[in-house]
């Protein structure tokens, strides 16, 4: 796989204004400790493999992680997991995809925002098969809907939960 | 729940394998249509076994989580435990001394054999023959005595702390490895003799459960089920932890994408597993074996991490966010099974339930780490 | 008064070949337990009992107090019919085995054929059993088992109509007695044709599979479908499916020594009527227990060795390999007997 192609391609796929109070330039910076909730980081970041266990950061928004996992795909990473966290105080579910290729030392991570109240992301299922039951399992413990996933029926919960356990706001 | 709707047609029935099943290692249900003896379209049911360890883990203090991981998968639980110990040790900035992580090398890989000894014999079991179980069981225990001598249990481990582990191992431990590793290296060709080379479970074996390389890379299938299909993939020498790269060992791949590929993959292991053994119970320094500045209370800086460590099953993965509390904000396993039991339903359409049974099998299930 | 002693002489048998089957389907369930065990390096049941030969007995009484349930939506006839179909035929068999040159209940001249009558009733067991039980497991067992019966019948058929050519009569006492000693069992007689041995191996081979013991226990395999046909069964009703089974193995035994091994005839060539003291080497029916329980030893060791071939390899098996050989092997005995006259 080619690091920097992937890293072109996703910069492409960024907004060009990024959220609210941008640096003066979108690009990438070596190793910077960026902690995670912070609004306006660059889009991709080259991380410290070391220090956070995966070699490269890229946020997205929702529409475009299709587009992004097609580019992976055809560079010939695999996917790791799909999972979700929530950021109550700012009121967004984060969608965190991990992505692996098998001859590079490293990892490639795709996160996207999407509002709590109405938590609505494309799915890659038609790209990356395996993200079909991460996607399944992300939406029984957040609520997630994954427009166009084939079928969002609860996989660990029980068929007729209506409930989502890891919300921060969730009361057994 | 649409597939069977579309797939069921006259010809076809329903047919429950599990939850309650011999073969199902673990409550996993699988819903199967079938057309006579063909399946026409399977769908694994998950959830039997489902305890939510992931919310668990935002309610715990980082240390107190750490009895979780051995409950996931629980036959190479000592994994588990390196996975979310180093993970956090990561996080946090802690080093571990030099003789901590040989003692976590060493005992890791012990529980790698005994997984893979009771894999072997519950695979053969499905499979129809009854006696390797047992003794595959005889060599396990000899593992199982050794491991607790060092860490107090049999099973679901809870050995390591940030920073090394808890307890040194005594003296018996490294001549009772080594005896272990001679005894089972003598062993060994016994098993081949007596299974690998037995014509009926070749015959069920050879060409069954075809998975190529790039299902696996579709689905995200690690660990023996990718080696069987050609790649070449295993963490400890992809993303290197711990001291396994001053070990000198090699990672059995096979080209065949079939159950046998996936079975030798897996018996090759345990002879790779004893040469690891052998070399770090002879090179074992001395030295503590808790890191001096391991804070009491863990609050790692904020942020997010990833550790991803080589379980018995594939690249068991931890994604810890923190928000520098000291109990994580999120904590995601990532289990290898999952990711292994999600091409079942395409790897098996058109299969004979024998054979689906036996892929199955050869996938080295474990429902509790799928489930969490 | 002759009618009366016939009568009295034949409920003896009747009760004597009851028992005889009673007492095998208990205590070859202790021989497979023990043999097991030993092969799986433990030890088996040694608590009831001295070495656990008081297990059956244990067995049996739990199984007779279980509740006897039939599932709802099953046919009751049928549920309930099934072990019959699979224990009767198997005690009917025994009337025509010559346990000894005097020790035969009914000395037919069709003895070997109604055997074969009886042992195809087997099947109807399984398949009665598997339907009626209104499982699916079941039914598919069911199924497995009939496709597997009538495959494995064929090669068994044309190796006894090879052996019955050989004997040249299809009574069964008189067929051990043309086996006087060793050289003459029908197993090593070459001058009818070399490939007596590799009749003997198929007509084993077919009787495991006519009886579904593994490595040809598709239609009970255990870790695929449950327990099979017999899943719903319970307490009695599954004694009596296992009763039938050993009786089945027995009767697969019996022939075999019968009509390859020399039934009771010893391997020295002894004559009935010699002294005494050479009691042991005279023959008898302990020379056809030895024979018996030596090959149903074989058949619970071979049942823990193997494991379960698929279902086509099964198939295969014979259809692709044991039916062209047996019937080679008719077709070569037929012509060596033509052309040696033996």
């Amino acid at each position: 796989m080619n690091l920097e192609k992937i890293k072109q391609a996703m910069m492409a796929l960024a907004p060009q204004a990024p959220v609210v109070e941008a640096p003066a330039e979108v690009a990438p910076v070596e190793g910077a400790e960026v902690p995670v909730a912070q609004k306006g980081r660059p889009a991709v970041l080259d991380t410290d493999y070391a220090k956070k266990g995966f070699t490269l950061d890229i946020e997205l928004p929702p529409e475009n992680v299709v587009a992004a996992a097609e580019i992976l795909f055809k560079e010939g990473l695999s996917i790791e997991a799909v999972t979700g966290v929530d950021w109550i105080k700012d009121g967004q579910l984060e969608v965190v995809y991990d992505f692996i290729d098998w001859q590079w030392h490293g990892r490639v991570v795709v996160r996207s925002r999407v509002p709590r109240d109405n938590p609505q992301i494309p799915t890659i299922s038609e790209v990356f098969a395996g993200a079909n039951w991460h996607e399944r399992e992300t939406h029984d413990f957040f609520g997630i809907k994954f427009i166009g996933h084939p079928d969002l029926s609860p996989l660990l919960l029980p068929e007729d939960a209506n409930f989502h356990p890891l919300l921060k706001d969730f009361k057994a | 729940m649409s597939h069977l709707a579309q797939t069921q047609t006259q010809e076809t029935f329903v047919l429950n394998l599990g939850p309650q099943h011999p073969a199902t290692h673990g409550v996993l249900r699988v819903k199967l249509v079938m057309d006579g003896e063909y399946i026409v379209h399977a769908e694994p049911v998950l959830g039997y076994i489902h305890r939510m360890h992931e919310k668990m883990g935002e309610n715990r203090t980082w240390a107190q989580f750490m009895p979780n991981t051995g409950r996931l998968d629980y036959l190479s639980a000592l994994s588990y435990n390196f996975g979310y110990a180093a993970a956090v040790e990561r996080a946090a900035g802690i080093t571990v001394p030099e003789r901590a992580e040989y003692i976590r090398v060493i005992t890791t890989e012990l529980n790698r054999i005994s997984s893979h000894l009771l894999w072997f014999g519950a695979f053969v079991l499905d499979l129809g023959g009854f006696t390797p179980l047992l003794y595959a069981f005889d060599d396990r225990e000899q593992i199982l005595d050794l491991l607790e001598s060092v860490t107090g249990s049999r099973l679901t481990y809870c050995y390591f702390r940030f920073g090394g582990v808890y307890n040194d191992i005594d003296d018996n431990f490294v001549p009772g490895s080594l005896a272990f590793i001679k005894r089972l290296r003598a062993r060994m060709p016994m098993y081949h003799d007596l299974v690998t080379k037995n014509i009926i479970l070749m015959k069920r074996l050879i060409g069954i459960g075809p998975i190529s390389a790039e299902m696996c890379r579709r689905y995200g299938a690690t660990g023996p089920v990718l080696r069987g299909s050609g790649v070449q993939f295993d963490v400890r020498k992809n993303e290197p932890y711990s001291v396994y790269p001053e070990f000198n060992f090699d990672i059995p791949v096979y080209h065949e994408c079939d159950s046998m590929a996936r079975y030798m993959v897996r018996m090759d292991e345990i002879e790779q597993s004893m040469r690891i053994i052998e070399q770090a119970c002879n090179k074992l320094p001395e030295g503590p074996i808790m890191a001096e500045k391991a804070p009491k209370i863990i609050k790692p800086a904020p942020g997010d991490y990833y550790f991803s460590v080589e379980a018995a099953r594939g690249s068991f993965g931890v994604r810890i966010v923190s928000d520098g509390t000291n109990t994580p904000y999120r904590l995601k396993l990532r289990s290898p099974t999952f990711s292994n039991l999600s091409l079942f339903a395409e790897a098996s359409q058109g299969m004979l339930l024998a054979d689906a049974l036996a892929l199955m099998g050869s996938l080295d299930l474990v429902i509790p780490e799928i489930d969490r | 008064m002759g009618n009366y002693t016939e009568l009295l002489r034949l409920l003896a048998y009747l009760v004597g070949i009851i028992a005889f089957a009673a007492l095998n389907a208990a205590y070859l369930v202790w021989l497979e337990r023990k043999e097991a065990a030993h092969i799986q390096r433990r030890i088996g049941p040694k608590e009831v009992g001295p070495y656990g030969l008081l297990q059956p007995l244990a067995d049996g009484i739990k199984l007779m107090t279980k509740q006897l349930i039939v599932p709802a939506g099953a046919d009751v006839i049928l549920f309930k019919v099934a072990p019959l179909l699979i224990l009767a035929p198997a005690i009917a068999s025994f009337v025509t085995i010559p346990f000894s040159e005097t020790l035969v209940a009914r000395n037919i001249n069709l003895g070997l054929l109604m055997i074969f009558a009886f042992a195809s009733l087997n099947v109807m067991g399984v398949l009665i059993g598997g339907w009626g039980s209104n499982n699916k497991y079941a039914v598919i067992s069911a199924a497995r088992a009939v496709s597997q019966n009538v495959a494995y019948e064929i090669p068994m058929l044309i190796t006894a109509i090879t052996m019955v050519m050989v004997a040249g009569t299809m009574n069964l006492n008189e067929i051990v007695m043309q086996q006087p000693n060793i050289f003459k069992w029908y197993i090593f007689r070459f001058t009818a044709s070399p490939l007596m041995p590799v009749a003997f191996l198929i007509f084993f081979i077919c009787s495991l599979a006519e009886t579904n013991r593994a490595p040809f226990d598709m239609a009970e395999a255990e870790s695929e479908l449950v327990a099979g046909a017999y899943t719903e069964y319970s307490g009695m009703g599954f004694g009596v499916f296992f009763m039938g089974e050993y009786a089945n193995v027995v009767i697969g035994c019996s022939l075999a020594t019968i009509l390859f091994l020399g039934g009771w005839q010893s391997p020295f060539g002894v004559p009935a009527d010699a002294h005494w003291s050479l009691f042991l080497f005279k023959p008898g029916i302990l020379w056809f227990l030895i024979k018996l329980y030596l090959l149903c030893f074989t058949v619970i060791w071979v049942r823990w060795t193997y494991p379960r071939t698929q279902f086509y390899g099964l198939l295969n098996l014979s259809w692709k390999y044991l039916i062209p050989i047996s019937l080679f092997n008719l077709l070569l005995t037929g012509a060596m007997l033509k052309v040696f006259q033996s």
